[in-house]
Formats: structure tokens, sequence, C-alpha cells
């Protein structure tokens, strides 16, 4: 739940100095606030918070409001913000970073479809080293709302009529040498 | 410019992209540039991997880095903006960040990453630009293009903070391979906005929302087909037109074609080998326009 007011107690500065640290996080308070992510960003307005709120409450501390958030997951990194940011702050990899935590500390929005499928798809090619598109898709009605499969069963005859429906479930020959995991992102 | 550009397909191109695929290896051959499919390449990892488990999602396009490297490809060409995208981030991240190279290195047991960042991660359409050249394009079309103005959707992957297959805020090269076998382009300034990704699957308004707004802008500025560099993009701006014209009253029926299969069709290639049959959205338009084309010169496919 997003409170009425934001106490300054509650905020965590250590942890916005550690994502500062973090790849891609470095100009994190270096931000003027002068809004041109959310302004470059296409879906800020389908957003909770948008980019340049992110960084706000993010530099201050207050964690939980920017990890709960759906703004994040919304991010499709189309790199818009960074790109035009004035202080080159990577803002789509502080975005990268904010998802990576929501995920191990299981913050994320739950049922909500993009984190859903980052973590279906991060499965499949842990598992088979590729990715079989319609298998995703199941996957990702299945745990999230699977009665979305019944908007897209015109897209899907469109596909298979048309010859790009595969429904292979693919693999590498090598599974062995596919990379392990290393996370570590609340260090 | 090497011997043998090495292939990364991605996994796009062997479903839903088949097509580009189809029209990247019949245009590849037709201008005598040989092109070969790195043997058992991983998924890119897109935006998911990196949403999960960073260090892996670099070591994915290491491995891919490296088998580019152990068959011996200088050049990689990478045609699906996501995985183009990754694989240099990967490169850029290697090299700037001495604990992540520490940890790909471990993790696909190579020590010795220089010679994955010397692997040159290339995009289709800045191999076409630089390698072959709008003037070289030129001289090899057969066909006059018989259909009506089209606008070049760069996208935003293709073109952001990694790449060098363009200007990030301003691309033109596409425009000017159109332009070089006599397709007229039209003015699109949102050239270089973001379709949405895979926001379509996940939250749908929002993605469909995203193309519609991409459509409307290319109707309104006289184009009457968009050409795209990405699978993703493509998938996104073709499937999606039903849908829009049902609930918005809008009457949208573009043809959503690659940039590859507009220059195939060009310099002769024929419709299977091009994927033109496989598109969703403005079927008619693609056939008329496919019919009254003119051949200048004997086709030799």
């Amino acid at each position: 739940m997003q409170p009425e007011l934001r106490l300054q107690r509650e905020a965590d500065p250590a942890w916005a100095r550690r994502l500062s640290e973090r790849p891609g996080g470095e100009g994190l308070f270096s931000c003027l606030q002068c809004g041109t992510c959310s302004g470059a960003c296409p879906l800020s307005i389908y957003m909770d918070l948008g980019p340049r709120r992110i960084i706000a409450l993010a530099r201050e501390g207050f964690r939980n409001d920017v990890l709960q958030s759906k703004t994040i997951w919304l991010c499709a990194s189309c790199y818009s913000c960074t790109v035009h940011c004035p202080r080159q702050i990577h803002i789509a990899d502080v975005m990268y970073s904010l998802k990576r935590e929501a995920i191990e500390q299981r913050l994320y929005p739950k049922r909500f479809p993009p984190p859903v499928l980052a973590q279906e798809f991060y499965k499949m090619v842990r598992q088979r080293g590729r990715n079989s598109e319609f298998w995703l898709v199941l996957r990702l009605a299945f745990r999230s709302h699977p009665l979305m499969l019944l908007g897209m069963l015109r897209t899907g005859w469109d596909l298979l009529r048309t010859g790009r429906l595969s429904l292979r479930r693919e693999r590498i020959r090598d599974l062995a040498g596919l990379p392990k995991e290393i996370h570590r992102e609340a260090a | 410019m090497s011997a043998v550009y090495g292939y990364f397909p991605g996994c796009s191109l062997k479903s839903t992209g088949v097509a580009y695929e189809e029209s990247l290896l019949t245009l590849f051959r037709l201008l005598g540039l040989p092109l070969e499919e790195v043997d058992d390449w991983n998924c890119c990892g897109a935006t998911s991997y990196m949403s999960i488990d960073e260090g892996a999602a670099f070591s994915l396009s290491a491995r891919n880095l490296q088998l580019a490297h152990q068959a011996r490809h200088k050049d990689l060409v990478a045609p699906c903006s996501a995985c183009y995208l990754v694989l240099r981030k990967t490169q850029d991240y290697m090299q700037r960040y001495p604990r992540i190279a520490r940890e790909v290195g471990a993790s696909i047991g190579n020590a010795n990453l220089k010679v994955l960042n010397a692997v040159h991660v290339r995009h289709p359409l800045e191999v076409l630009y630089t390698d072959v050249g709008p003037r070289r394009l030129r001289e090899k079309v057969v066909r006059r293009w018989g259909g009506g103005r089209v606008a070049c959707y760069y996208g935003c992957q293709m073109v952001r903070p990694y790449s060098e297959a363009d200007r990030p805020h301003d691309p033109v090269r596409m425009d000017e391979l159109m332009e070089a076998v006599h397709v007229p382009t039209a003015a699109y300034a949102l050239k270089t906005k973001c379709c949405g990704g895979s926001l379509t699957g996940t939250i749908h308004e929002v993605g469909v929302r995203l193309n519609h707004i991409l459509l409307k802008e290319a109707a309104r500025k006289g184009a009457q087909a968009i050409v795209t560099v990405c699978p993703l993009c493509q998938y996104n701006l073709d499937s999606y037109q039903a849908e829009i014209r049902r609930t918005t009253g809008d009457r949208l029926d573009l043809p959503i074609l690659y940039f590859t299969q507009i220059l195939g069709w060009a310099l002769g290639g024929d419709i299977g080998s091009l994927g033109l049959g496989r598109a969703i959205s403005g079927r008619r338009t693609i056939e008329r326009w496919l019919l009254k084309t003119r051949v200048e010169k004997e086709a030799y496919v």
C-alpha cells in the first residue's frame, strides 16, 4: 500500500548509496529532477510514478516505494530516458537494478504480468538455452491471468496461417555450457 | 569487413520473425555476402534475463561471442534489435566494470575476454550501409518498386546507447537505402519511439495503444506502409491492426515490411524466398504492389 505521506525516518539512505554503487547507478545523485526522462518516456503517462519520481524517491532511500511500484515493470527498456538525460544517468539500467531487487525480495506486484513474464522467460532459457515464444506465452498466461489466452486467439490464428507460429520447443545441445546463477543484487 | 559474416539469428527469427530471416538470407545471397549461422547459439536473454540476474545475462551473451570467436568470425550480424543491443551492452560492461568481466570470465570458463570484445557485433542495416552502400545497391536493382510511400521505423534498441548502427536521435540510413532502390519515404518523426516490446503480451491495452500511435502517425504523414529493422516491432505493428480497427474505428490496414524484404525484392528475390506472404495486415496492398512492379533487367533468381 502507498502511504499517504512519506516520513523521512522511513527512508534508508544507506540503501540509496548502495544503489548508486551498482553498475549503471553511478549518476544517481547528480540528477537535476528536470523531468526530461519522463517527458521522453513513451510509457510515463501509464505509470504510477514515472522515471523522474523513481529517481527522486530512490536517491532519498524510499526503497519500498520504488521496489513495489508498477513503474519499473512498465519500463520497456527503450533507453529513451538514458540517451536524453542531460546528466547522462543510465536510468534504464537503474530500472533494471530495481527490477532485480524487487524479484529477489519478492516485492513486485503479484500476478502482474511483466514480472511473471521475466521470470518465466528466465526459467525457460536457463533450462533450455533458448526461448520458444508459443510456450512462453502459455506459461505467462497460466501464471498471471489464464483468461488472457482468449484475447490472443485471433493473433494466434493469424500467426498460424502465415507460418509464423512455431510449436517446437527449442533447446541447445550444450546445456552444460550455459552460465550458472550469479545473483547478488541486494549486496 | 570480413570474409564470412557470423550470423546470430535469435529466437524471434526462427518463429514470428521468420520472414526476416528468409529475406535477410536471400538478400545477402543476392549481394554475394556469405553469412554463416553460429552453431548452437543460445538466447540473448533480451530484457527479461537482465531483469533477474545481471551477471548471468552478460554471461549468456559472452557464450555467444565465444562461439562466434571460435568459428573465427570477425563480424557477428545480429538482425534483432534486442539481440544486437544485449551483445553490444555486454561488451561495453565487460570493458567498463572489472567485477562483471571477472564474473563473466569465471562463468564461461574463459579468462581472455579481450577476444570476445574484439568480435564486431553489427546490425544488418549498418552492414548494408557501410559494406555495400546505397550506390552499389542502386546498381544492382532489377525491379522498379510499384508500391507506395513508406515510413522507415527504426524502433528503439537498435539506435540506443551501445549502438553504432545509426544516429540515436535521427537515424537516416534506412531511408537512404530505400531511396537507393527507388522507394519513396515519408518524413516520420516517431521513427525511434518504442513499440512497447513485450507489453502487447503483458499489459495489452498499453502496448496496443503505443502501436496505434505509431500507425496513425505514419498514415498521417502519407505513408502507405511501415518498414522495420526488428522482429518485435514488425510483430507488434502487424498483429494488432484488426483489433485497433475494431476498438477505435480507425481504418488502418498498413503492410509492415522488413527493410530486407524491400531491398531483396528490388534486387530480384522472389515472393517466397523473401517471406512476403507472411504479412498479417495489408495483405491485399502487398499483392497489388508486387503485381505493379516493373522489371528493369532480367531477374536472376
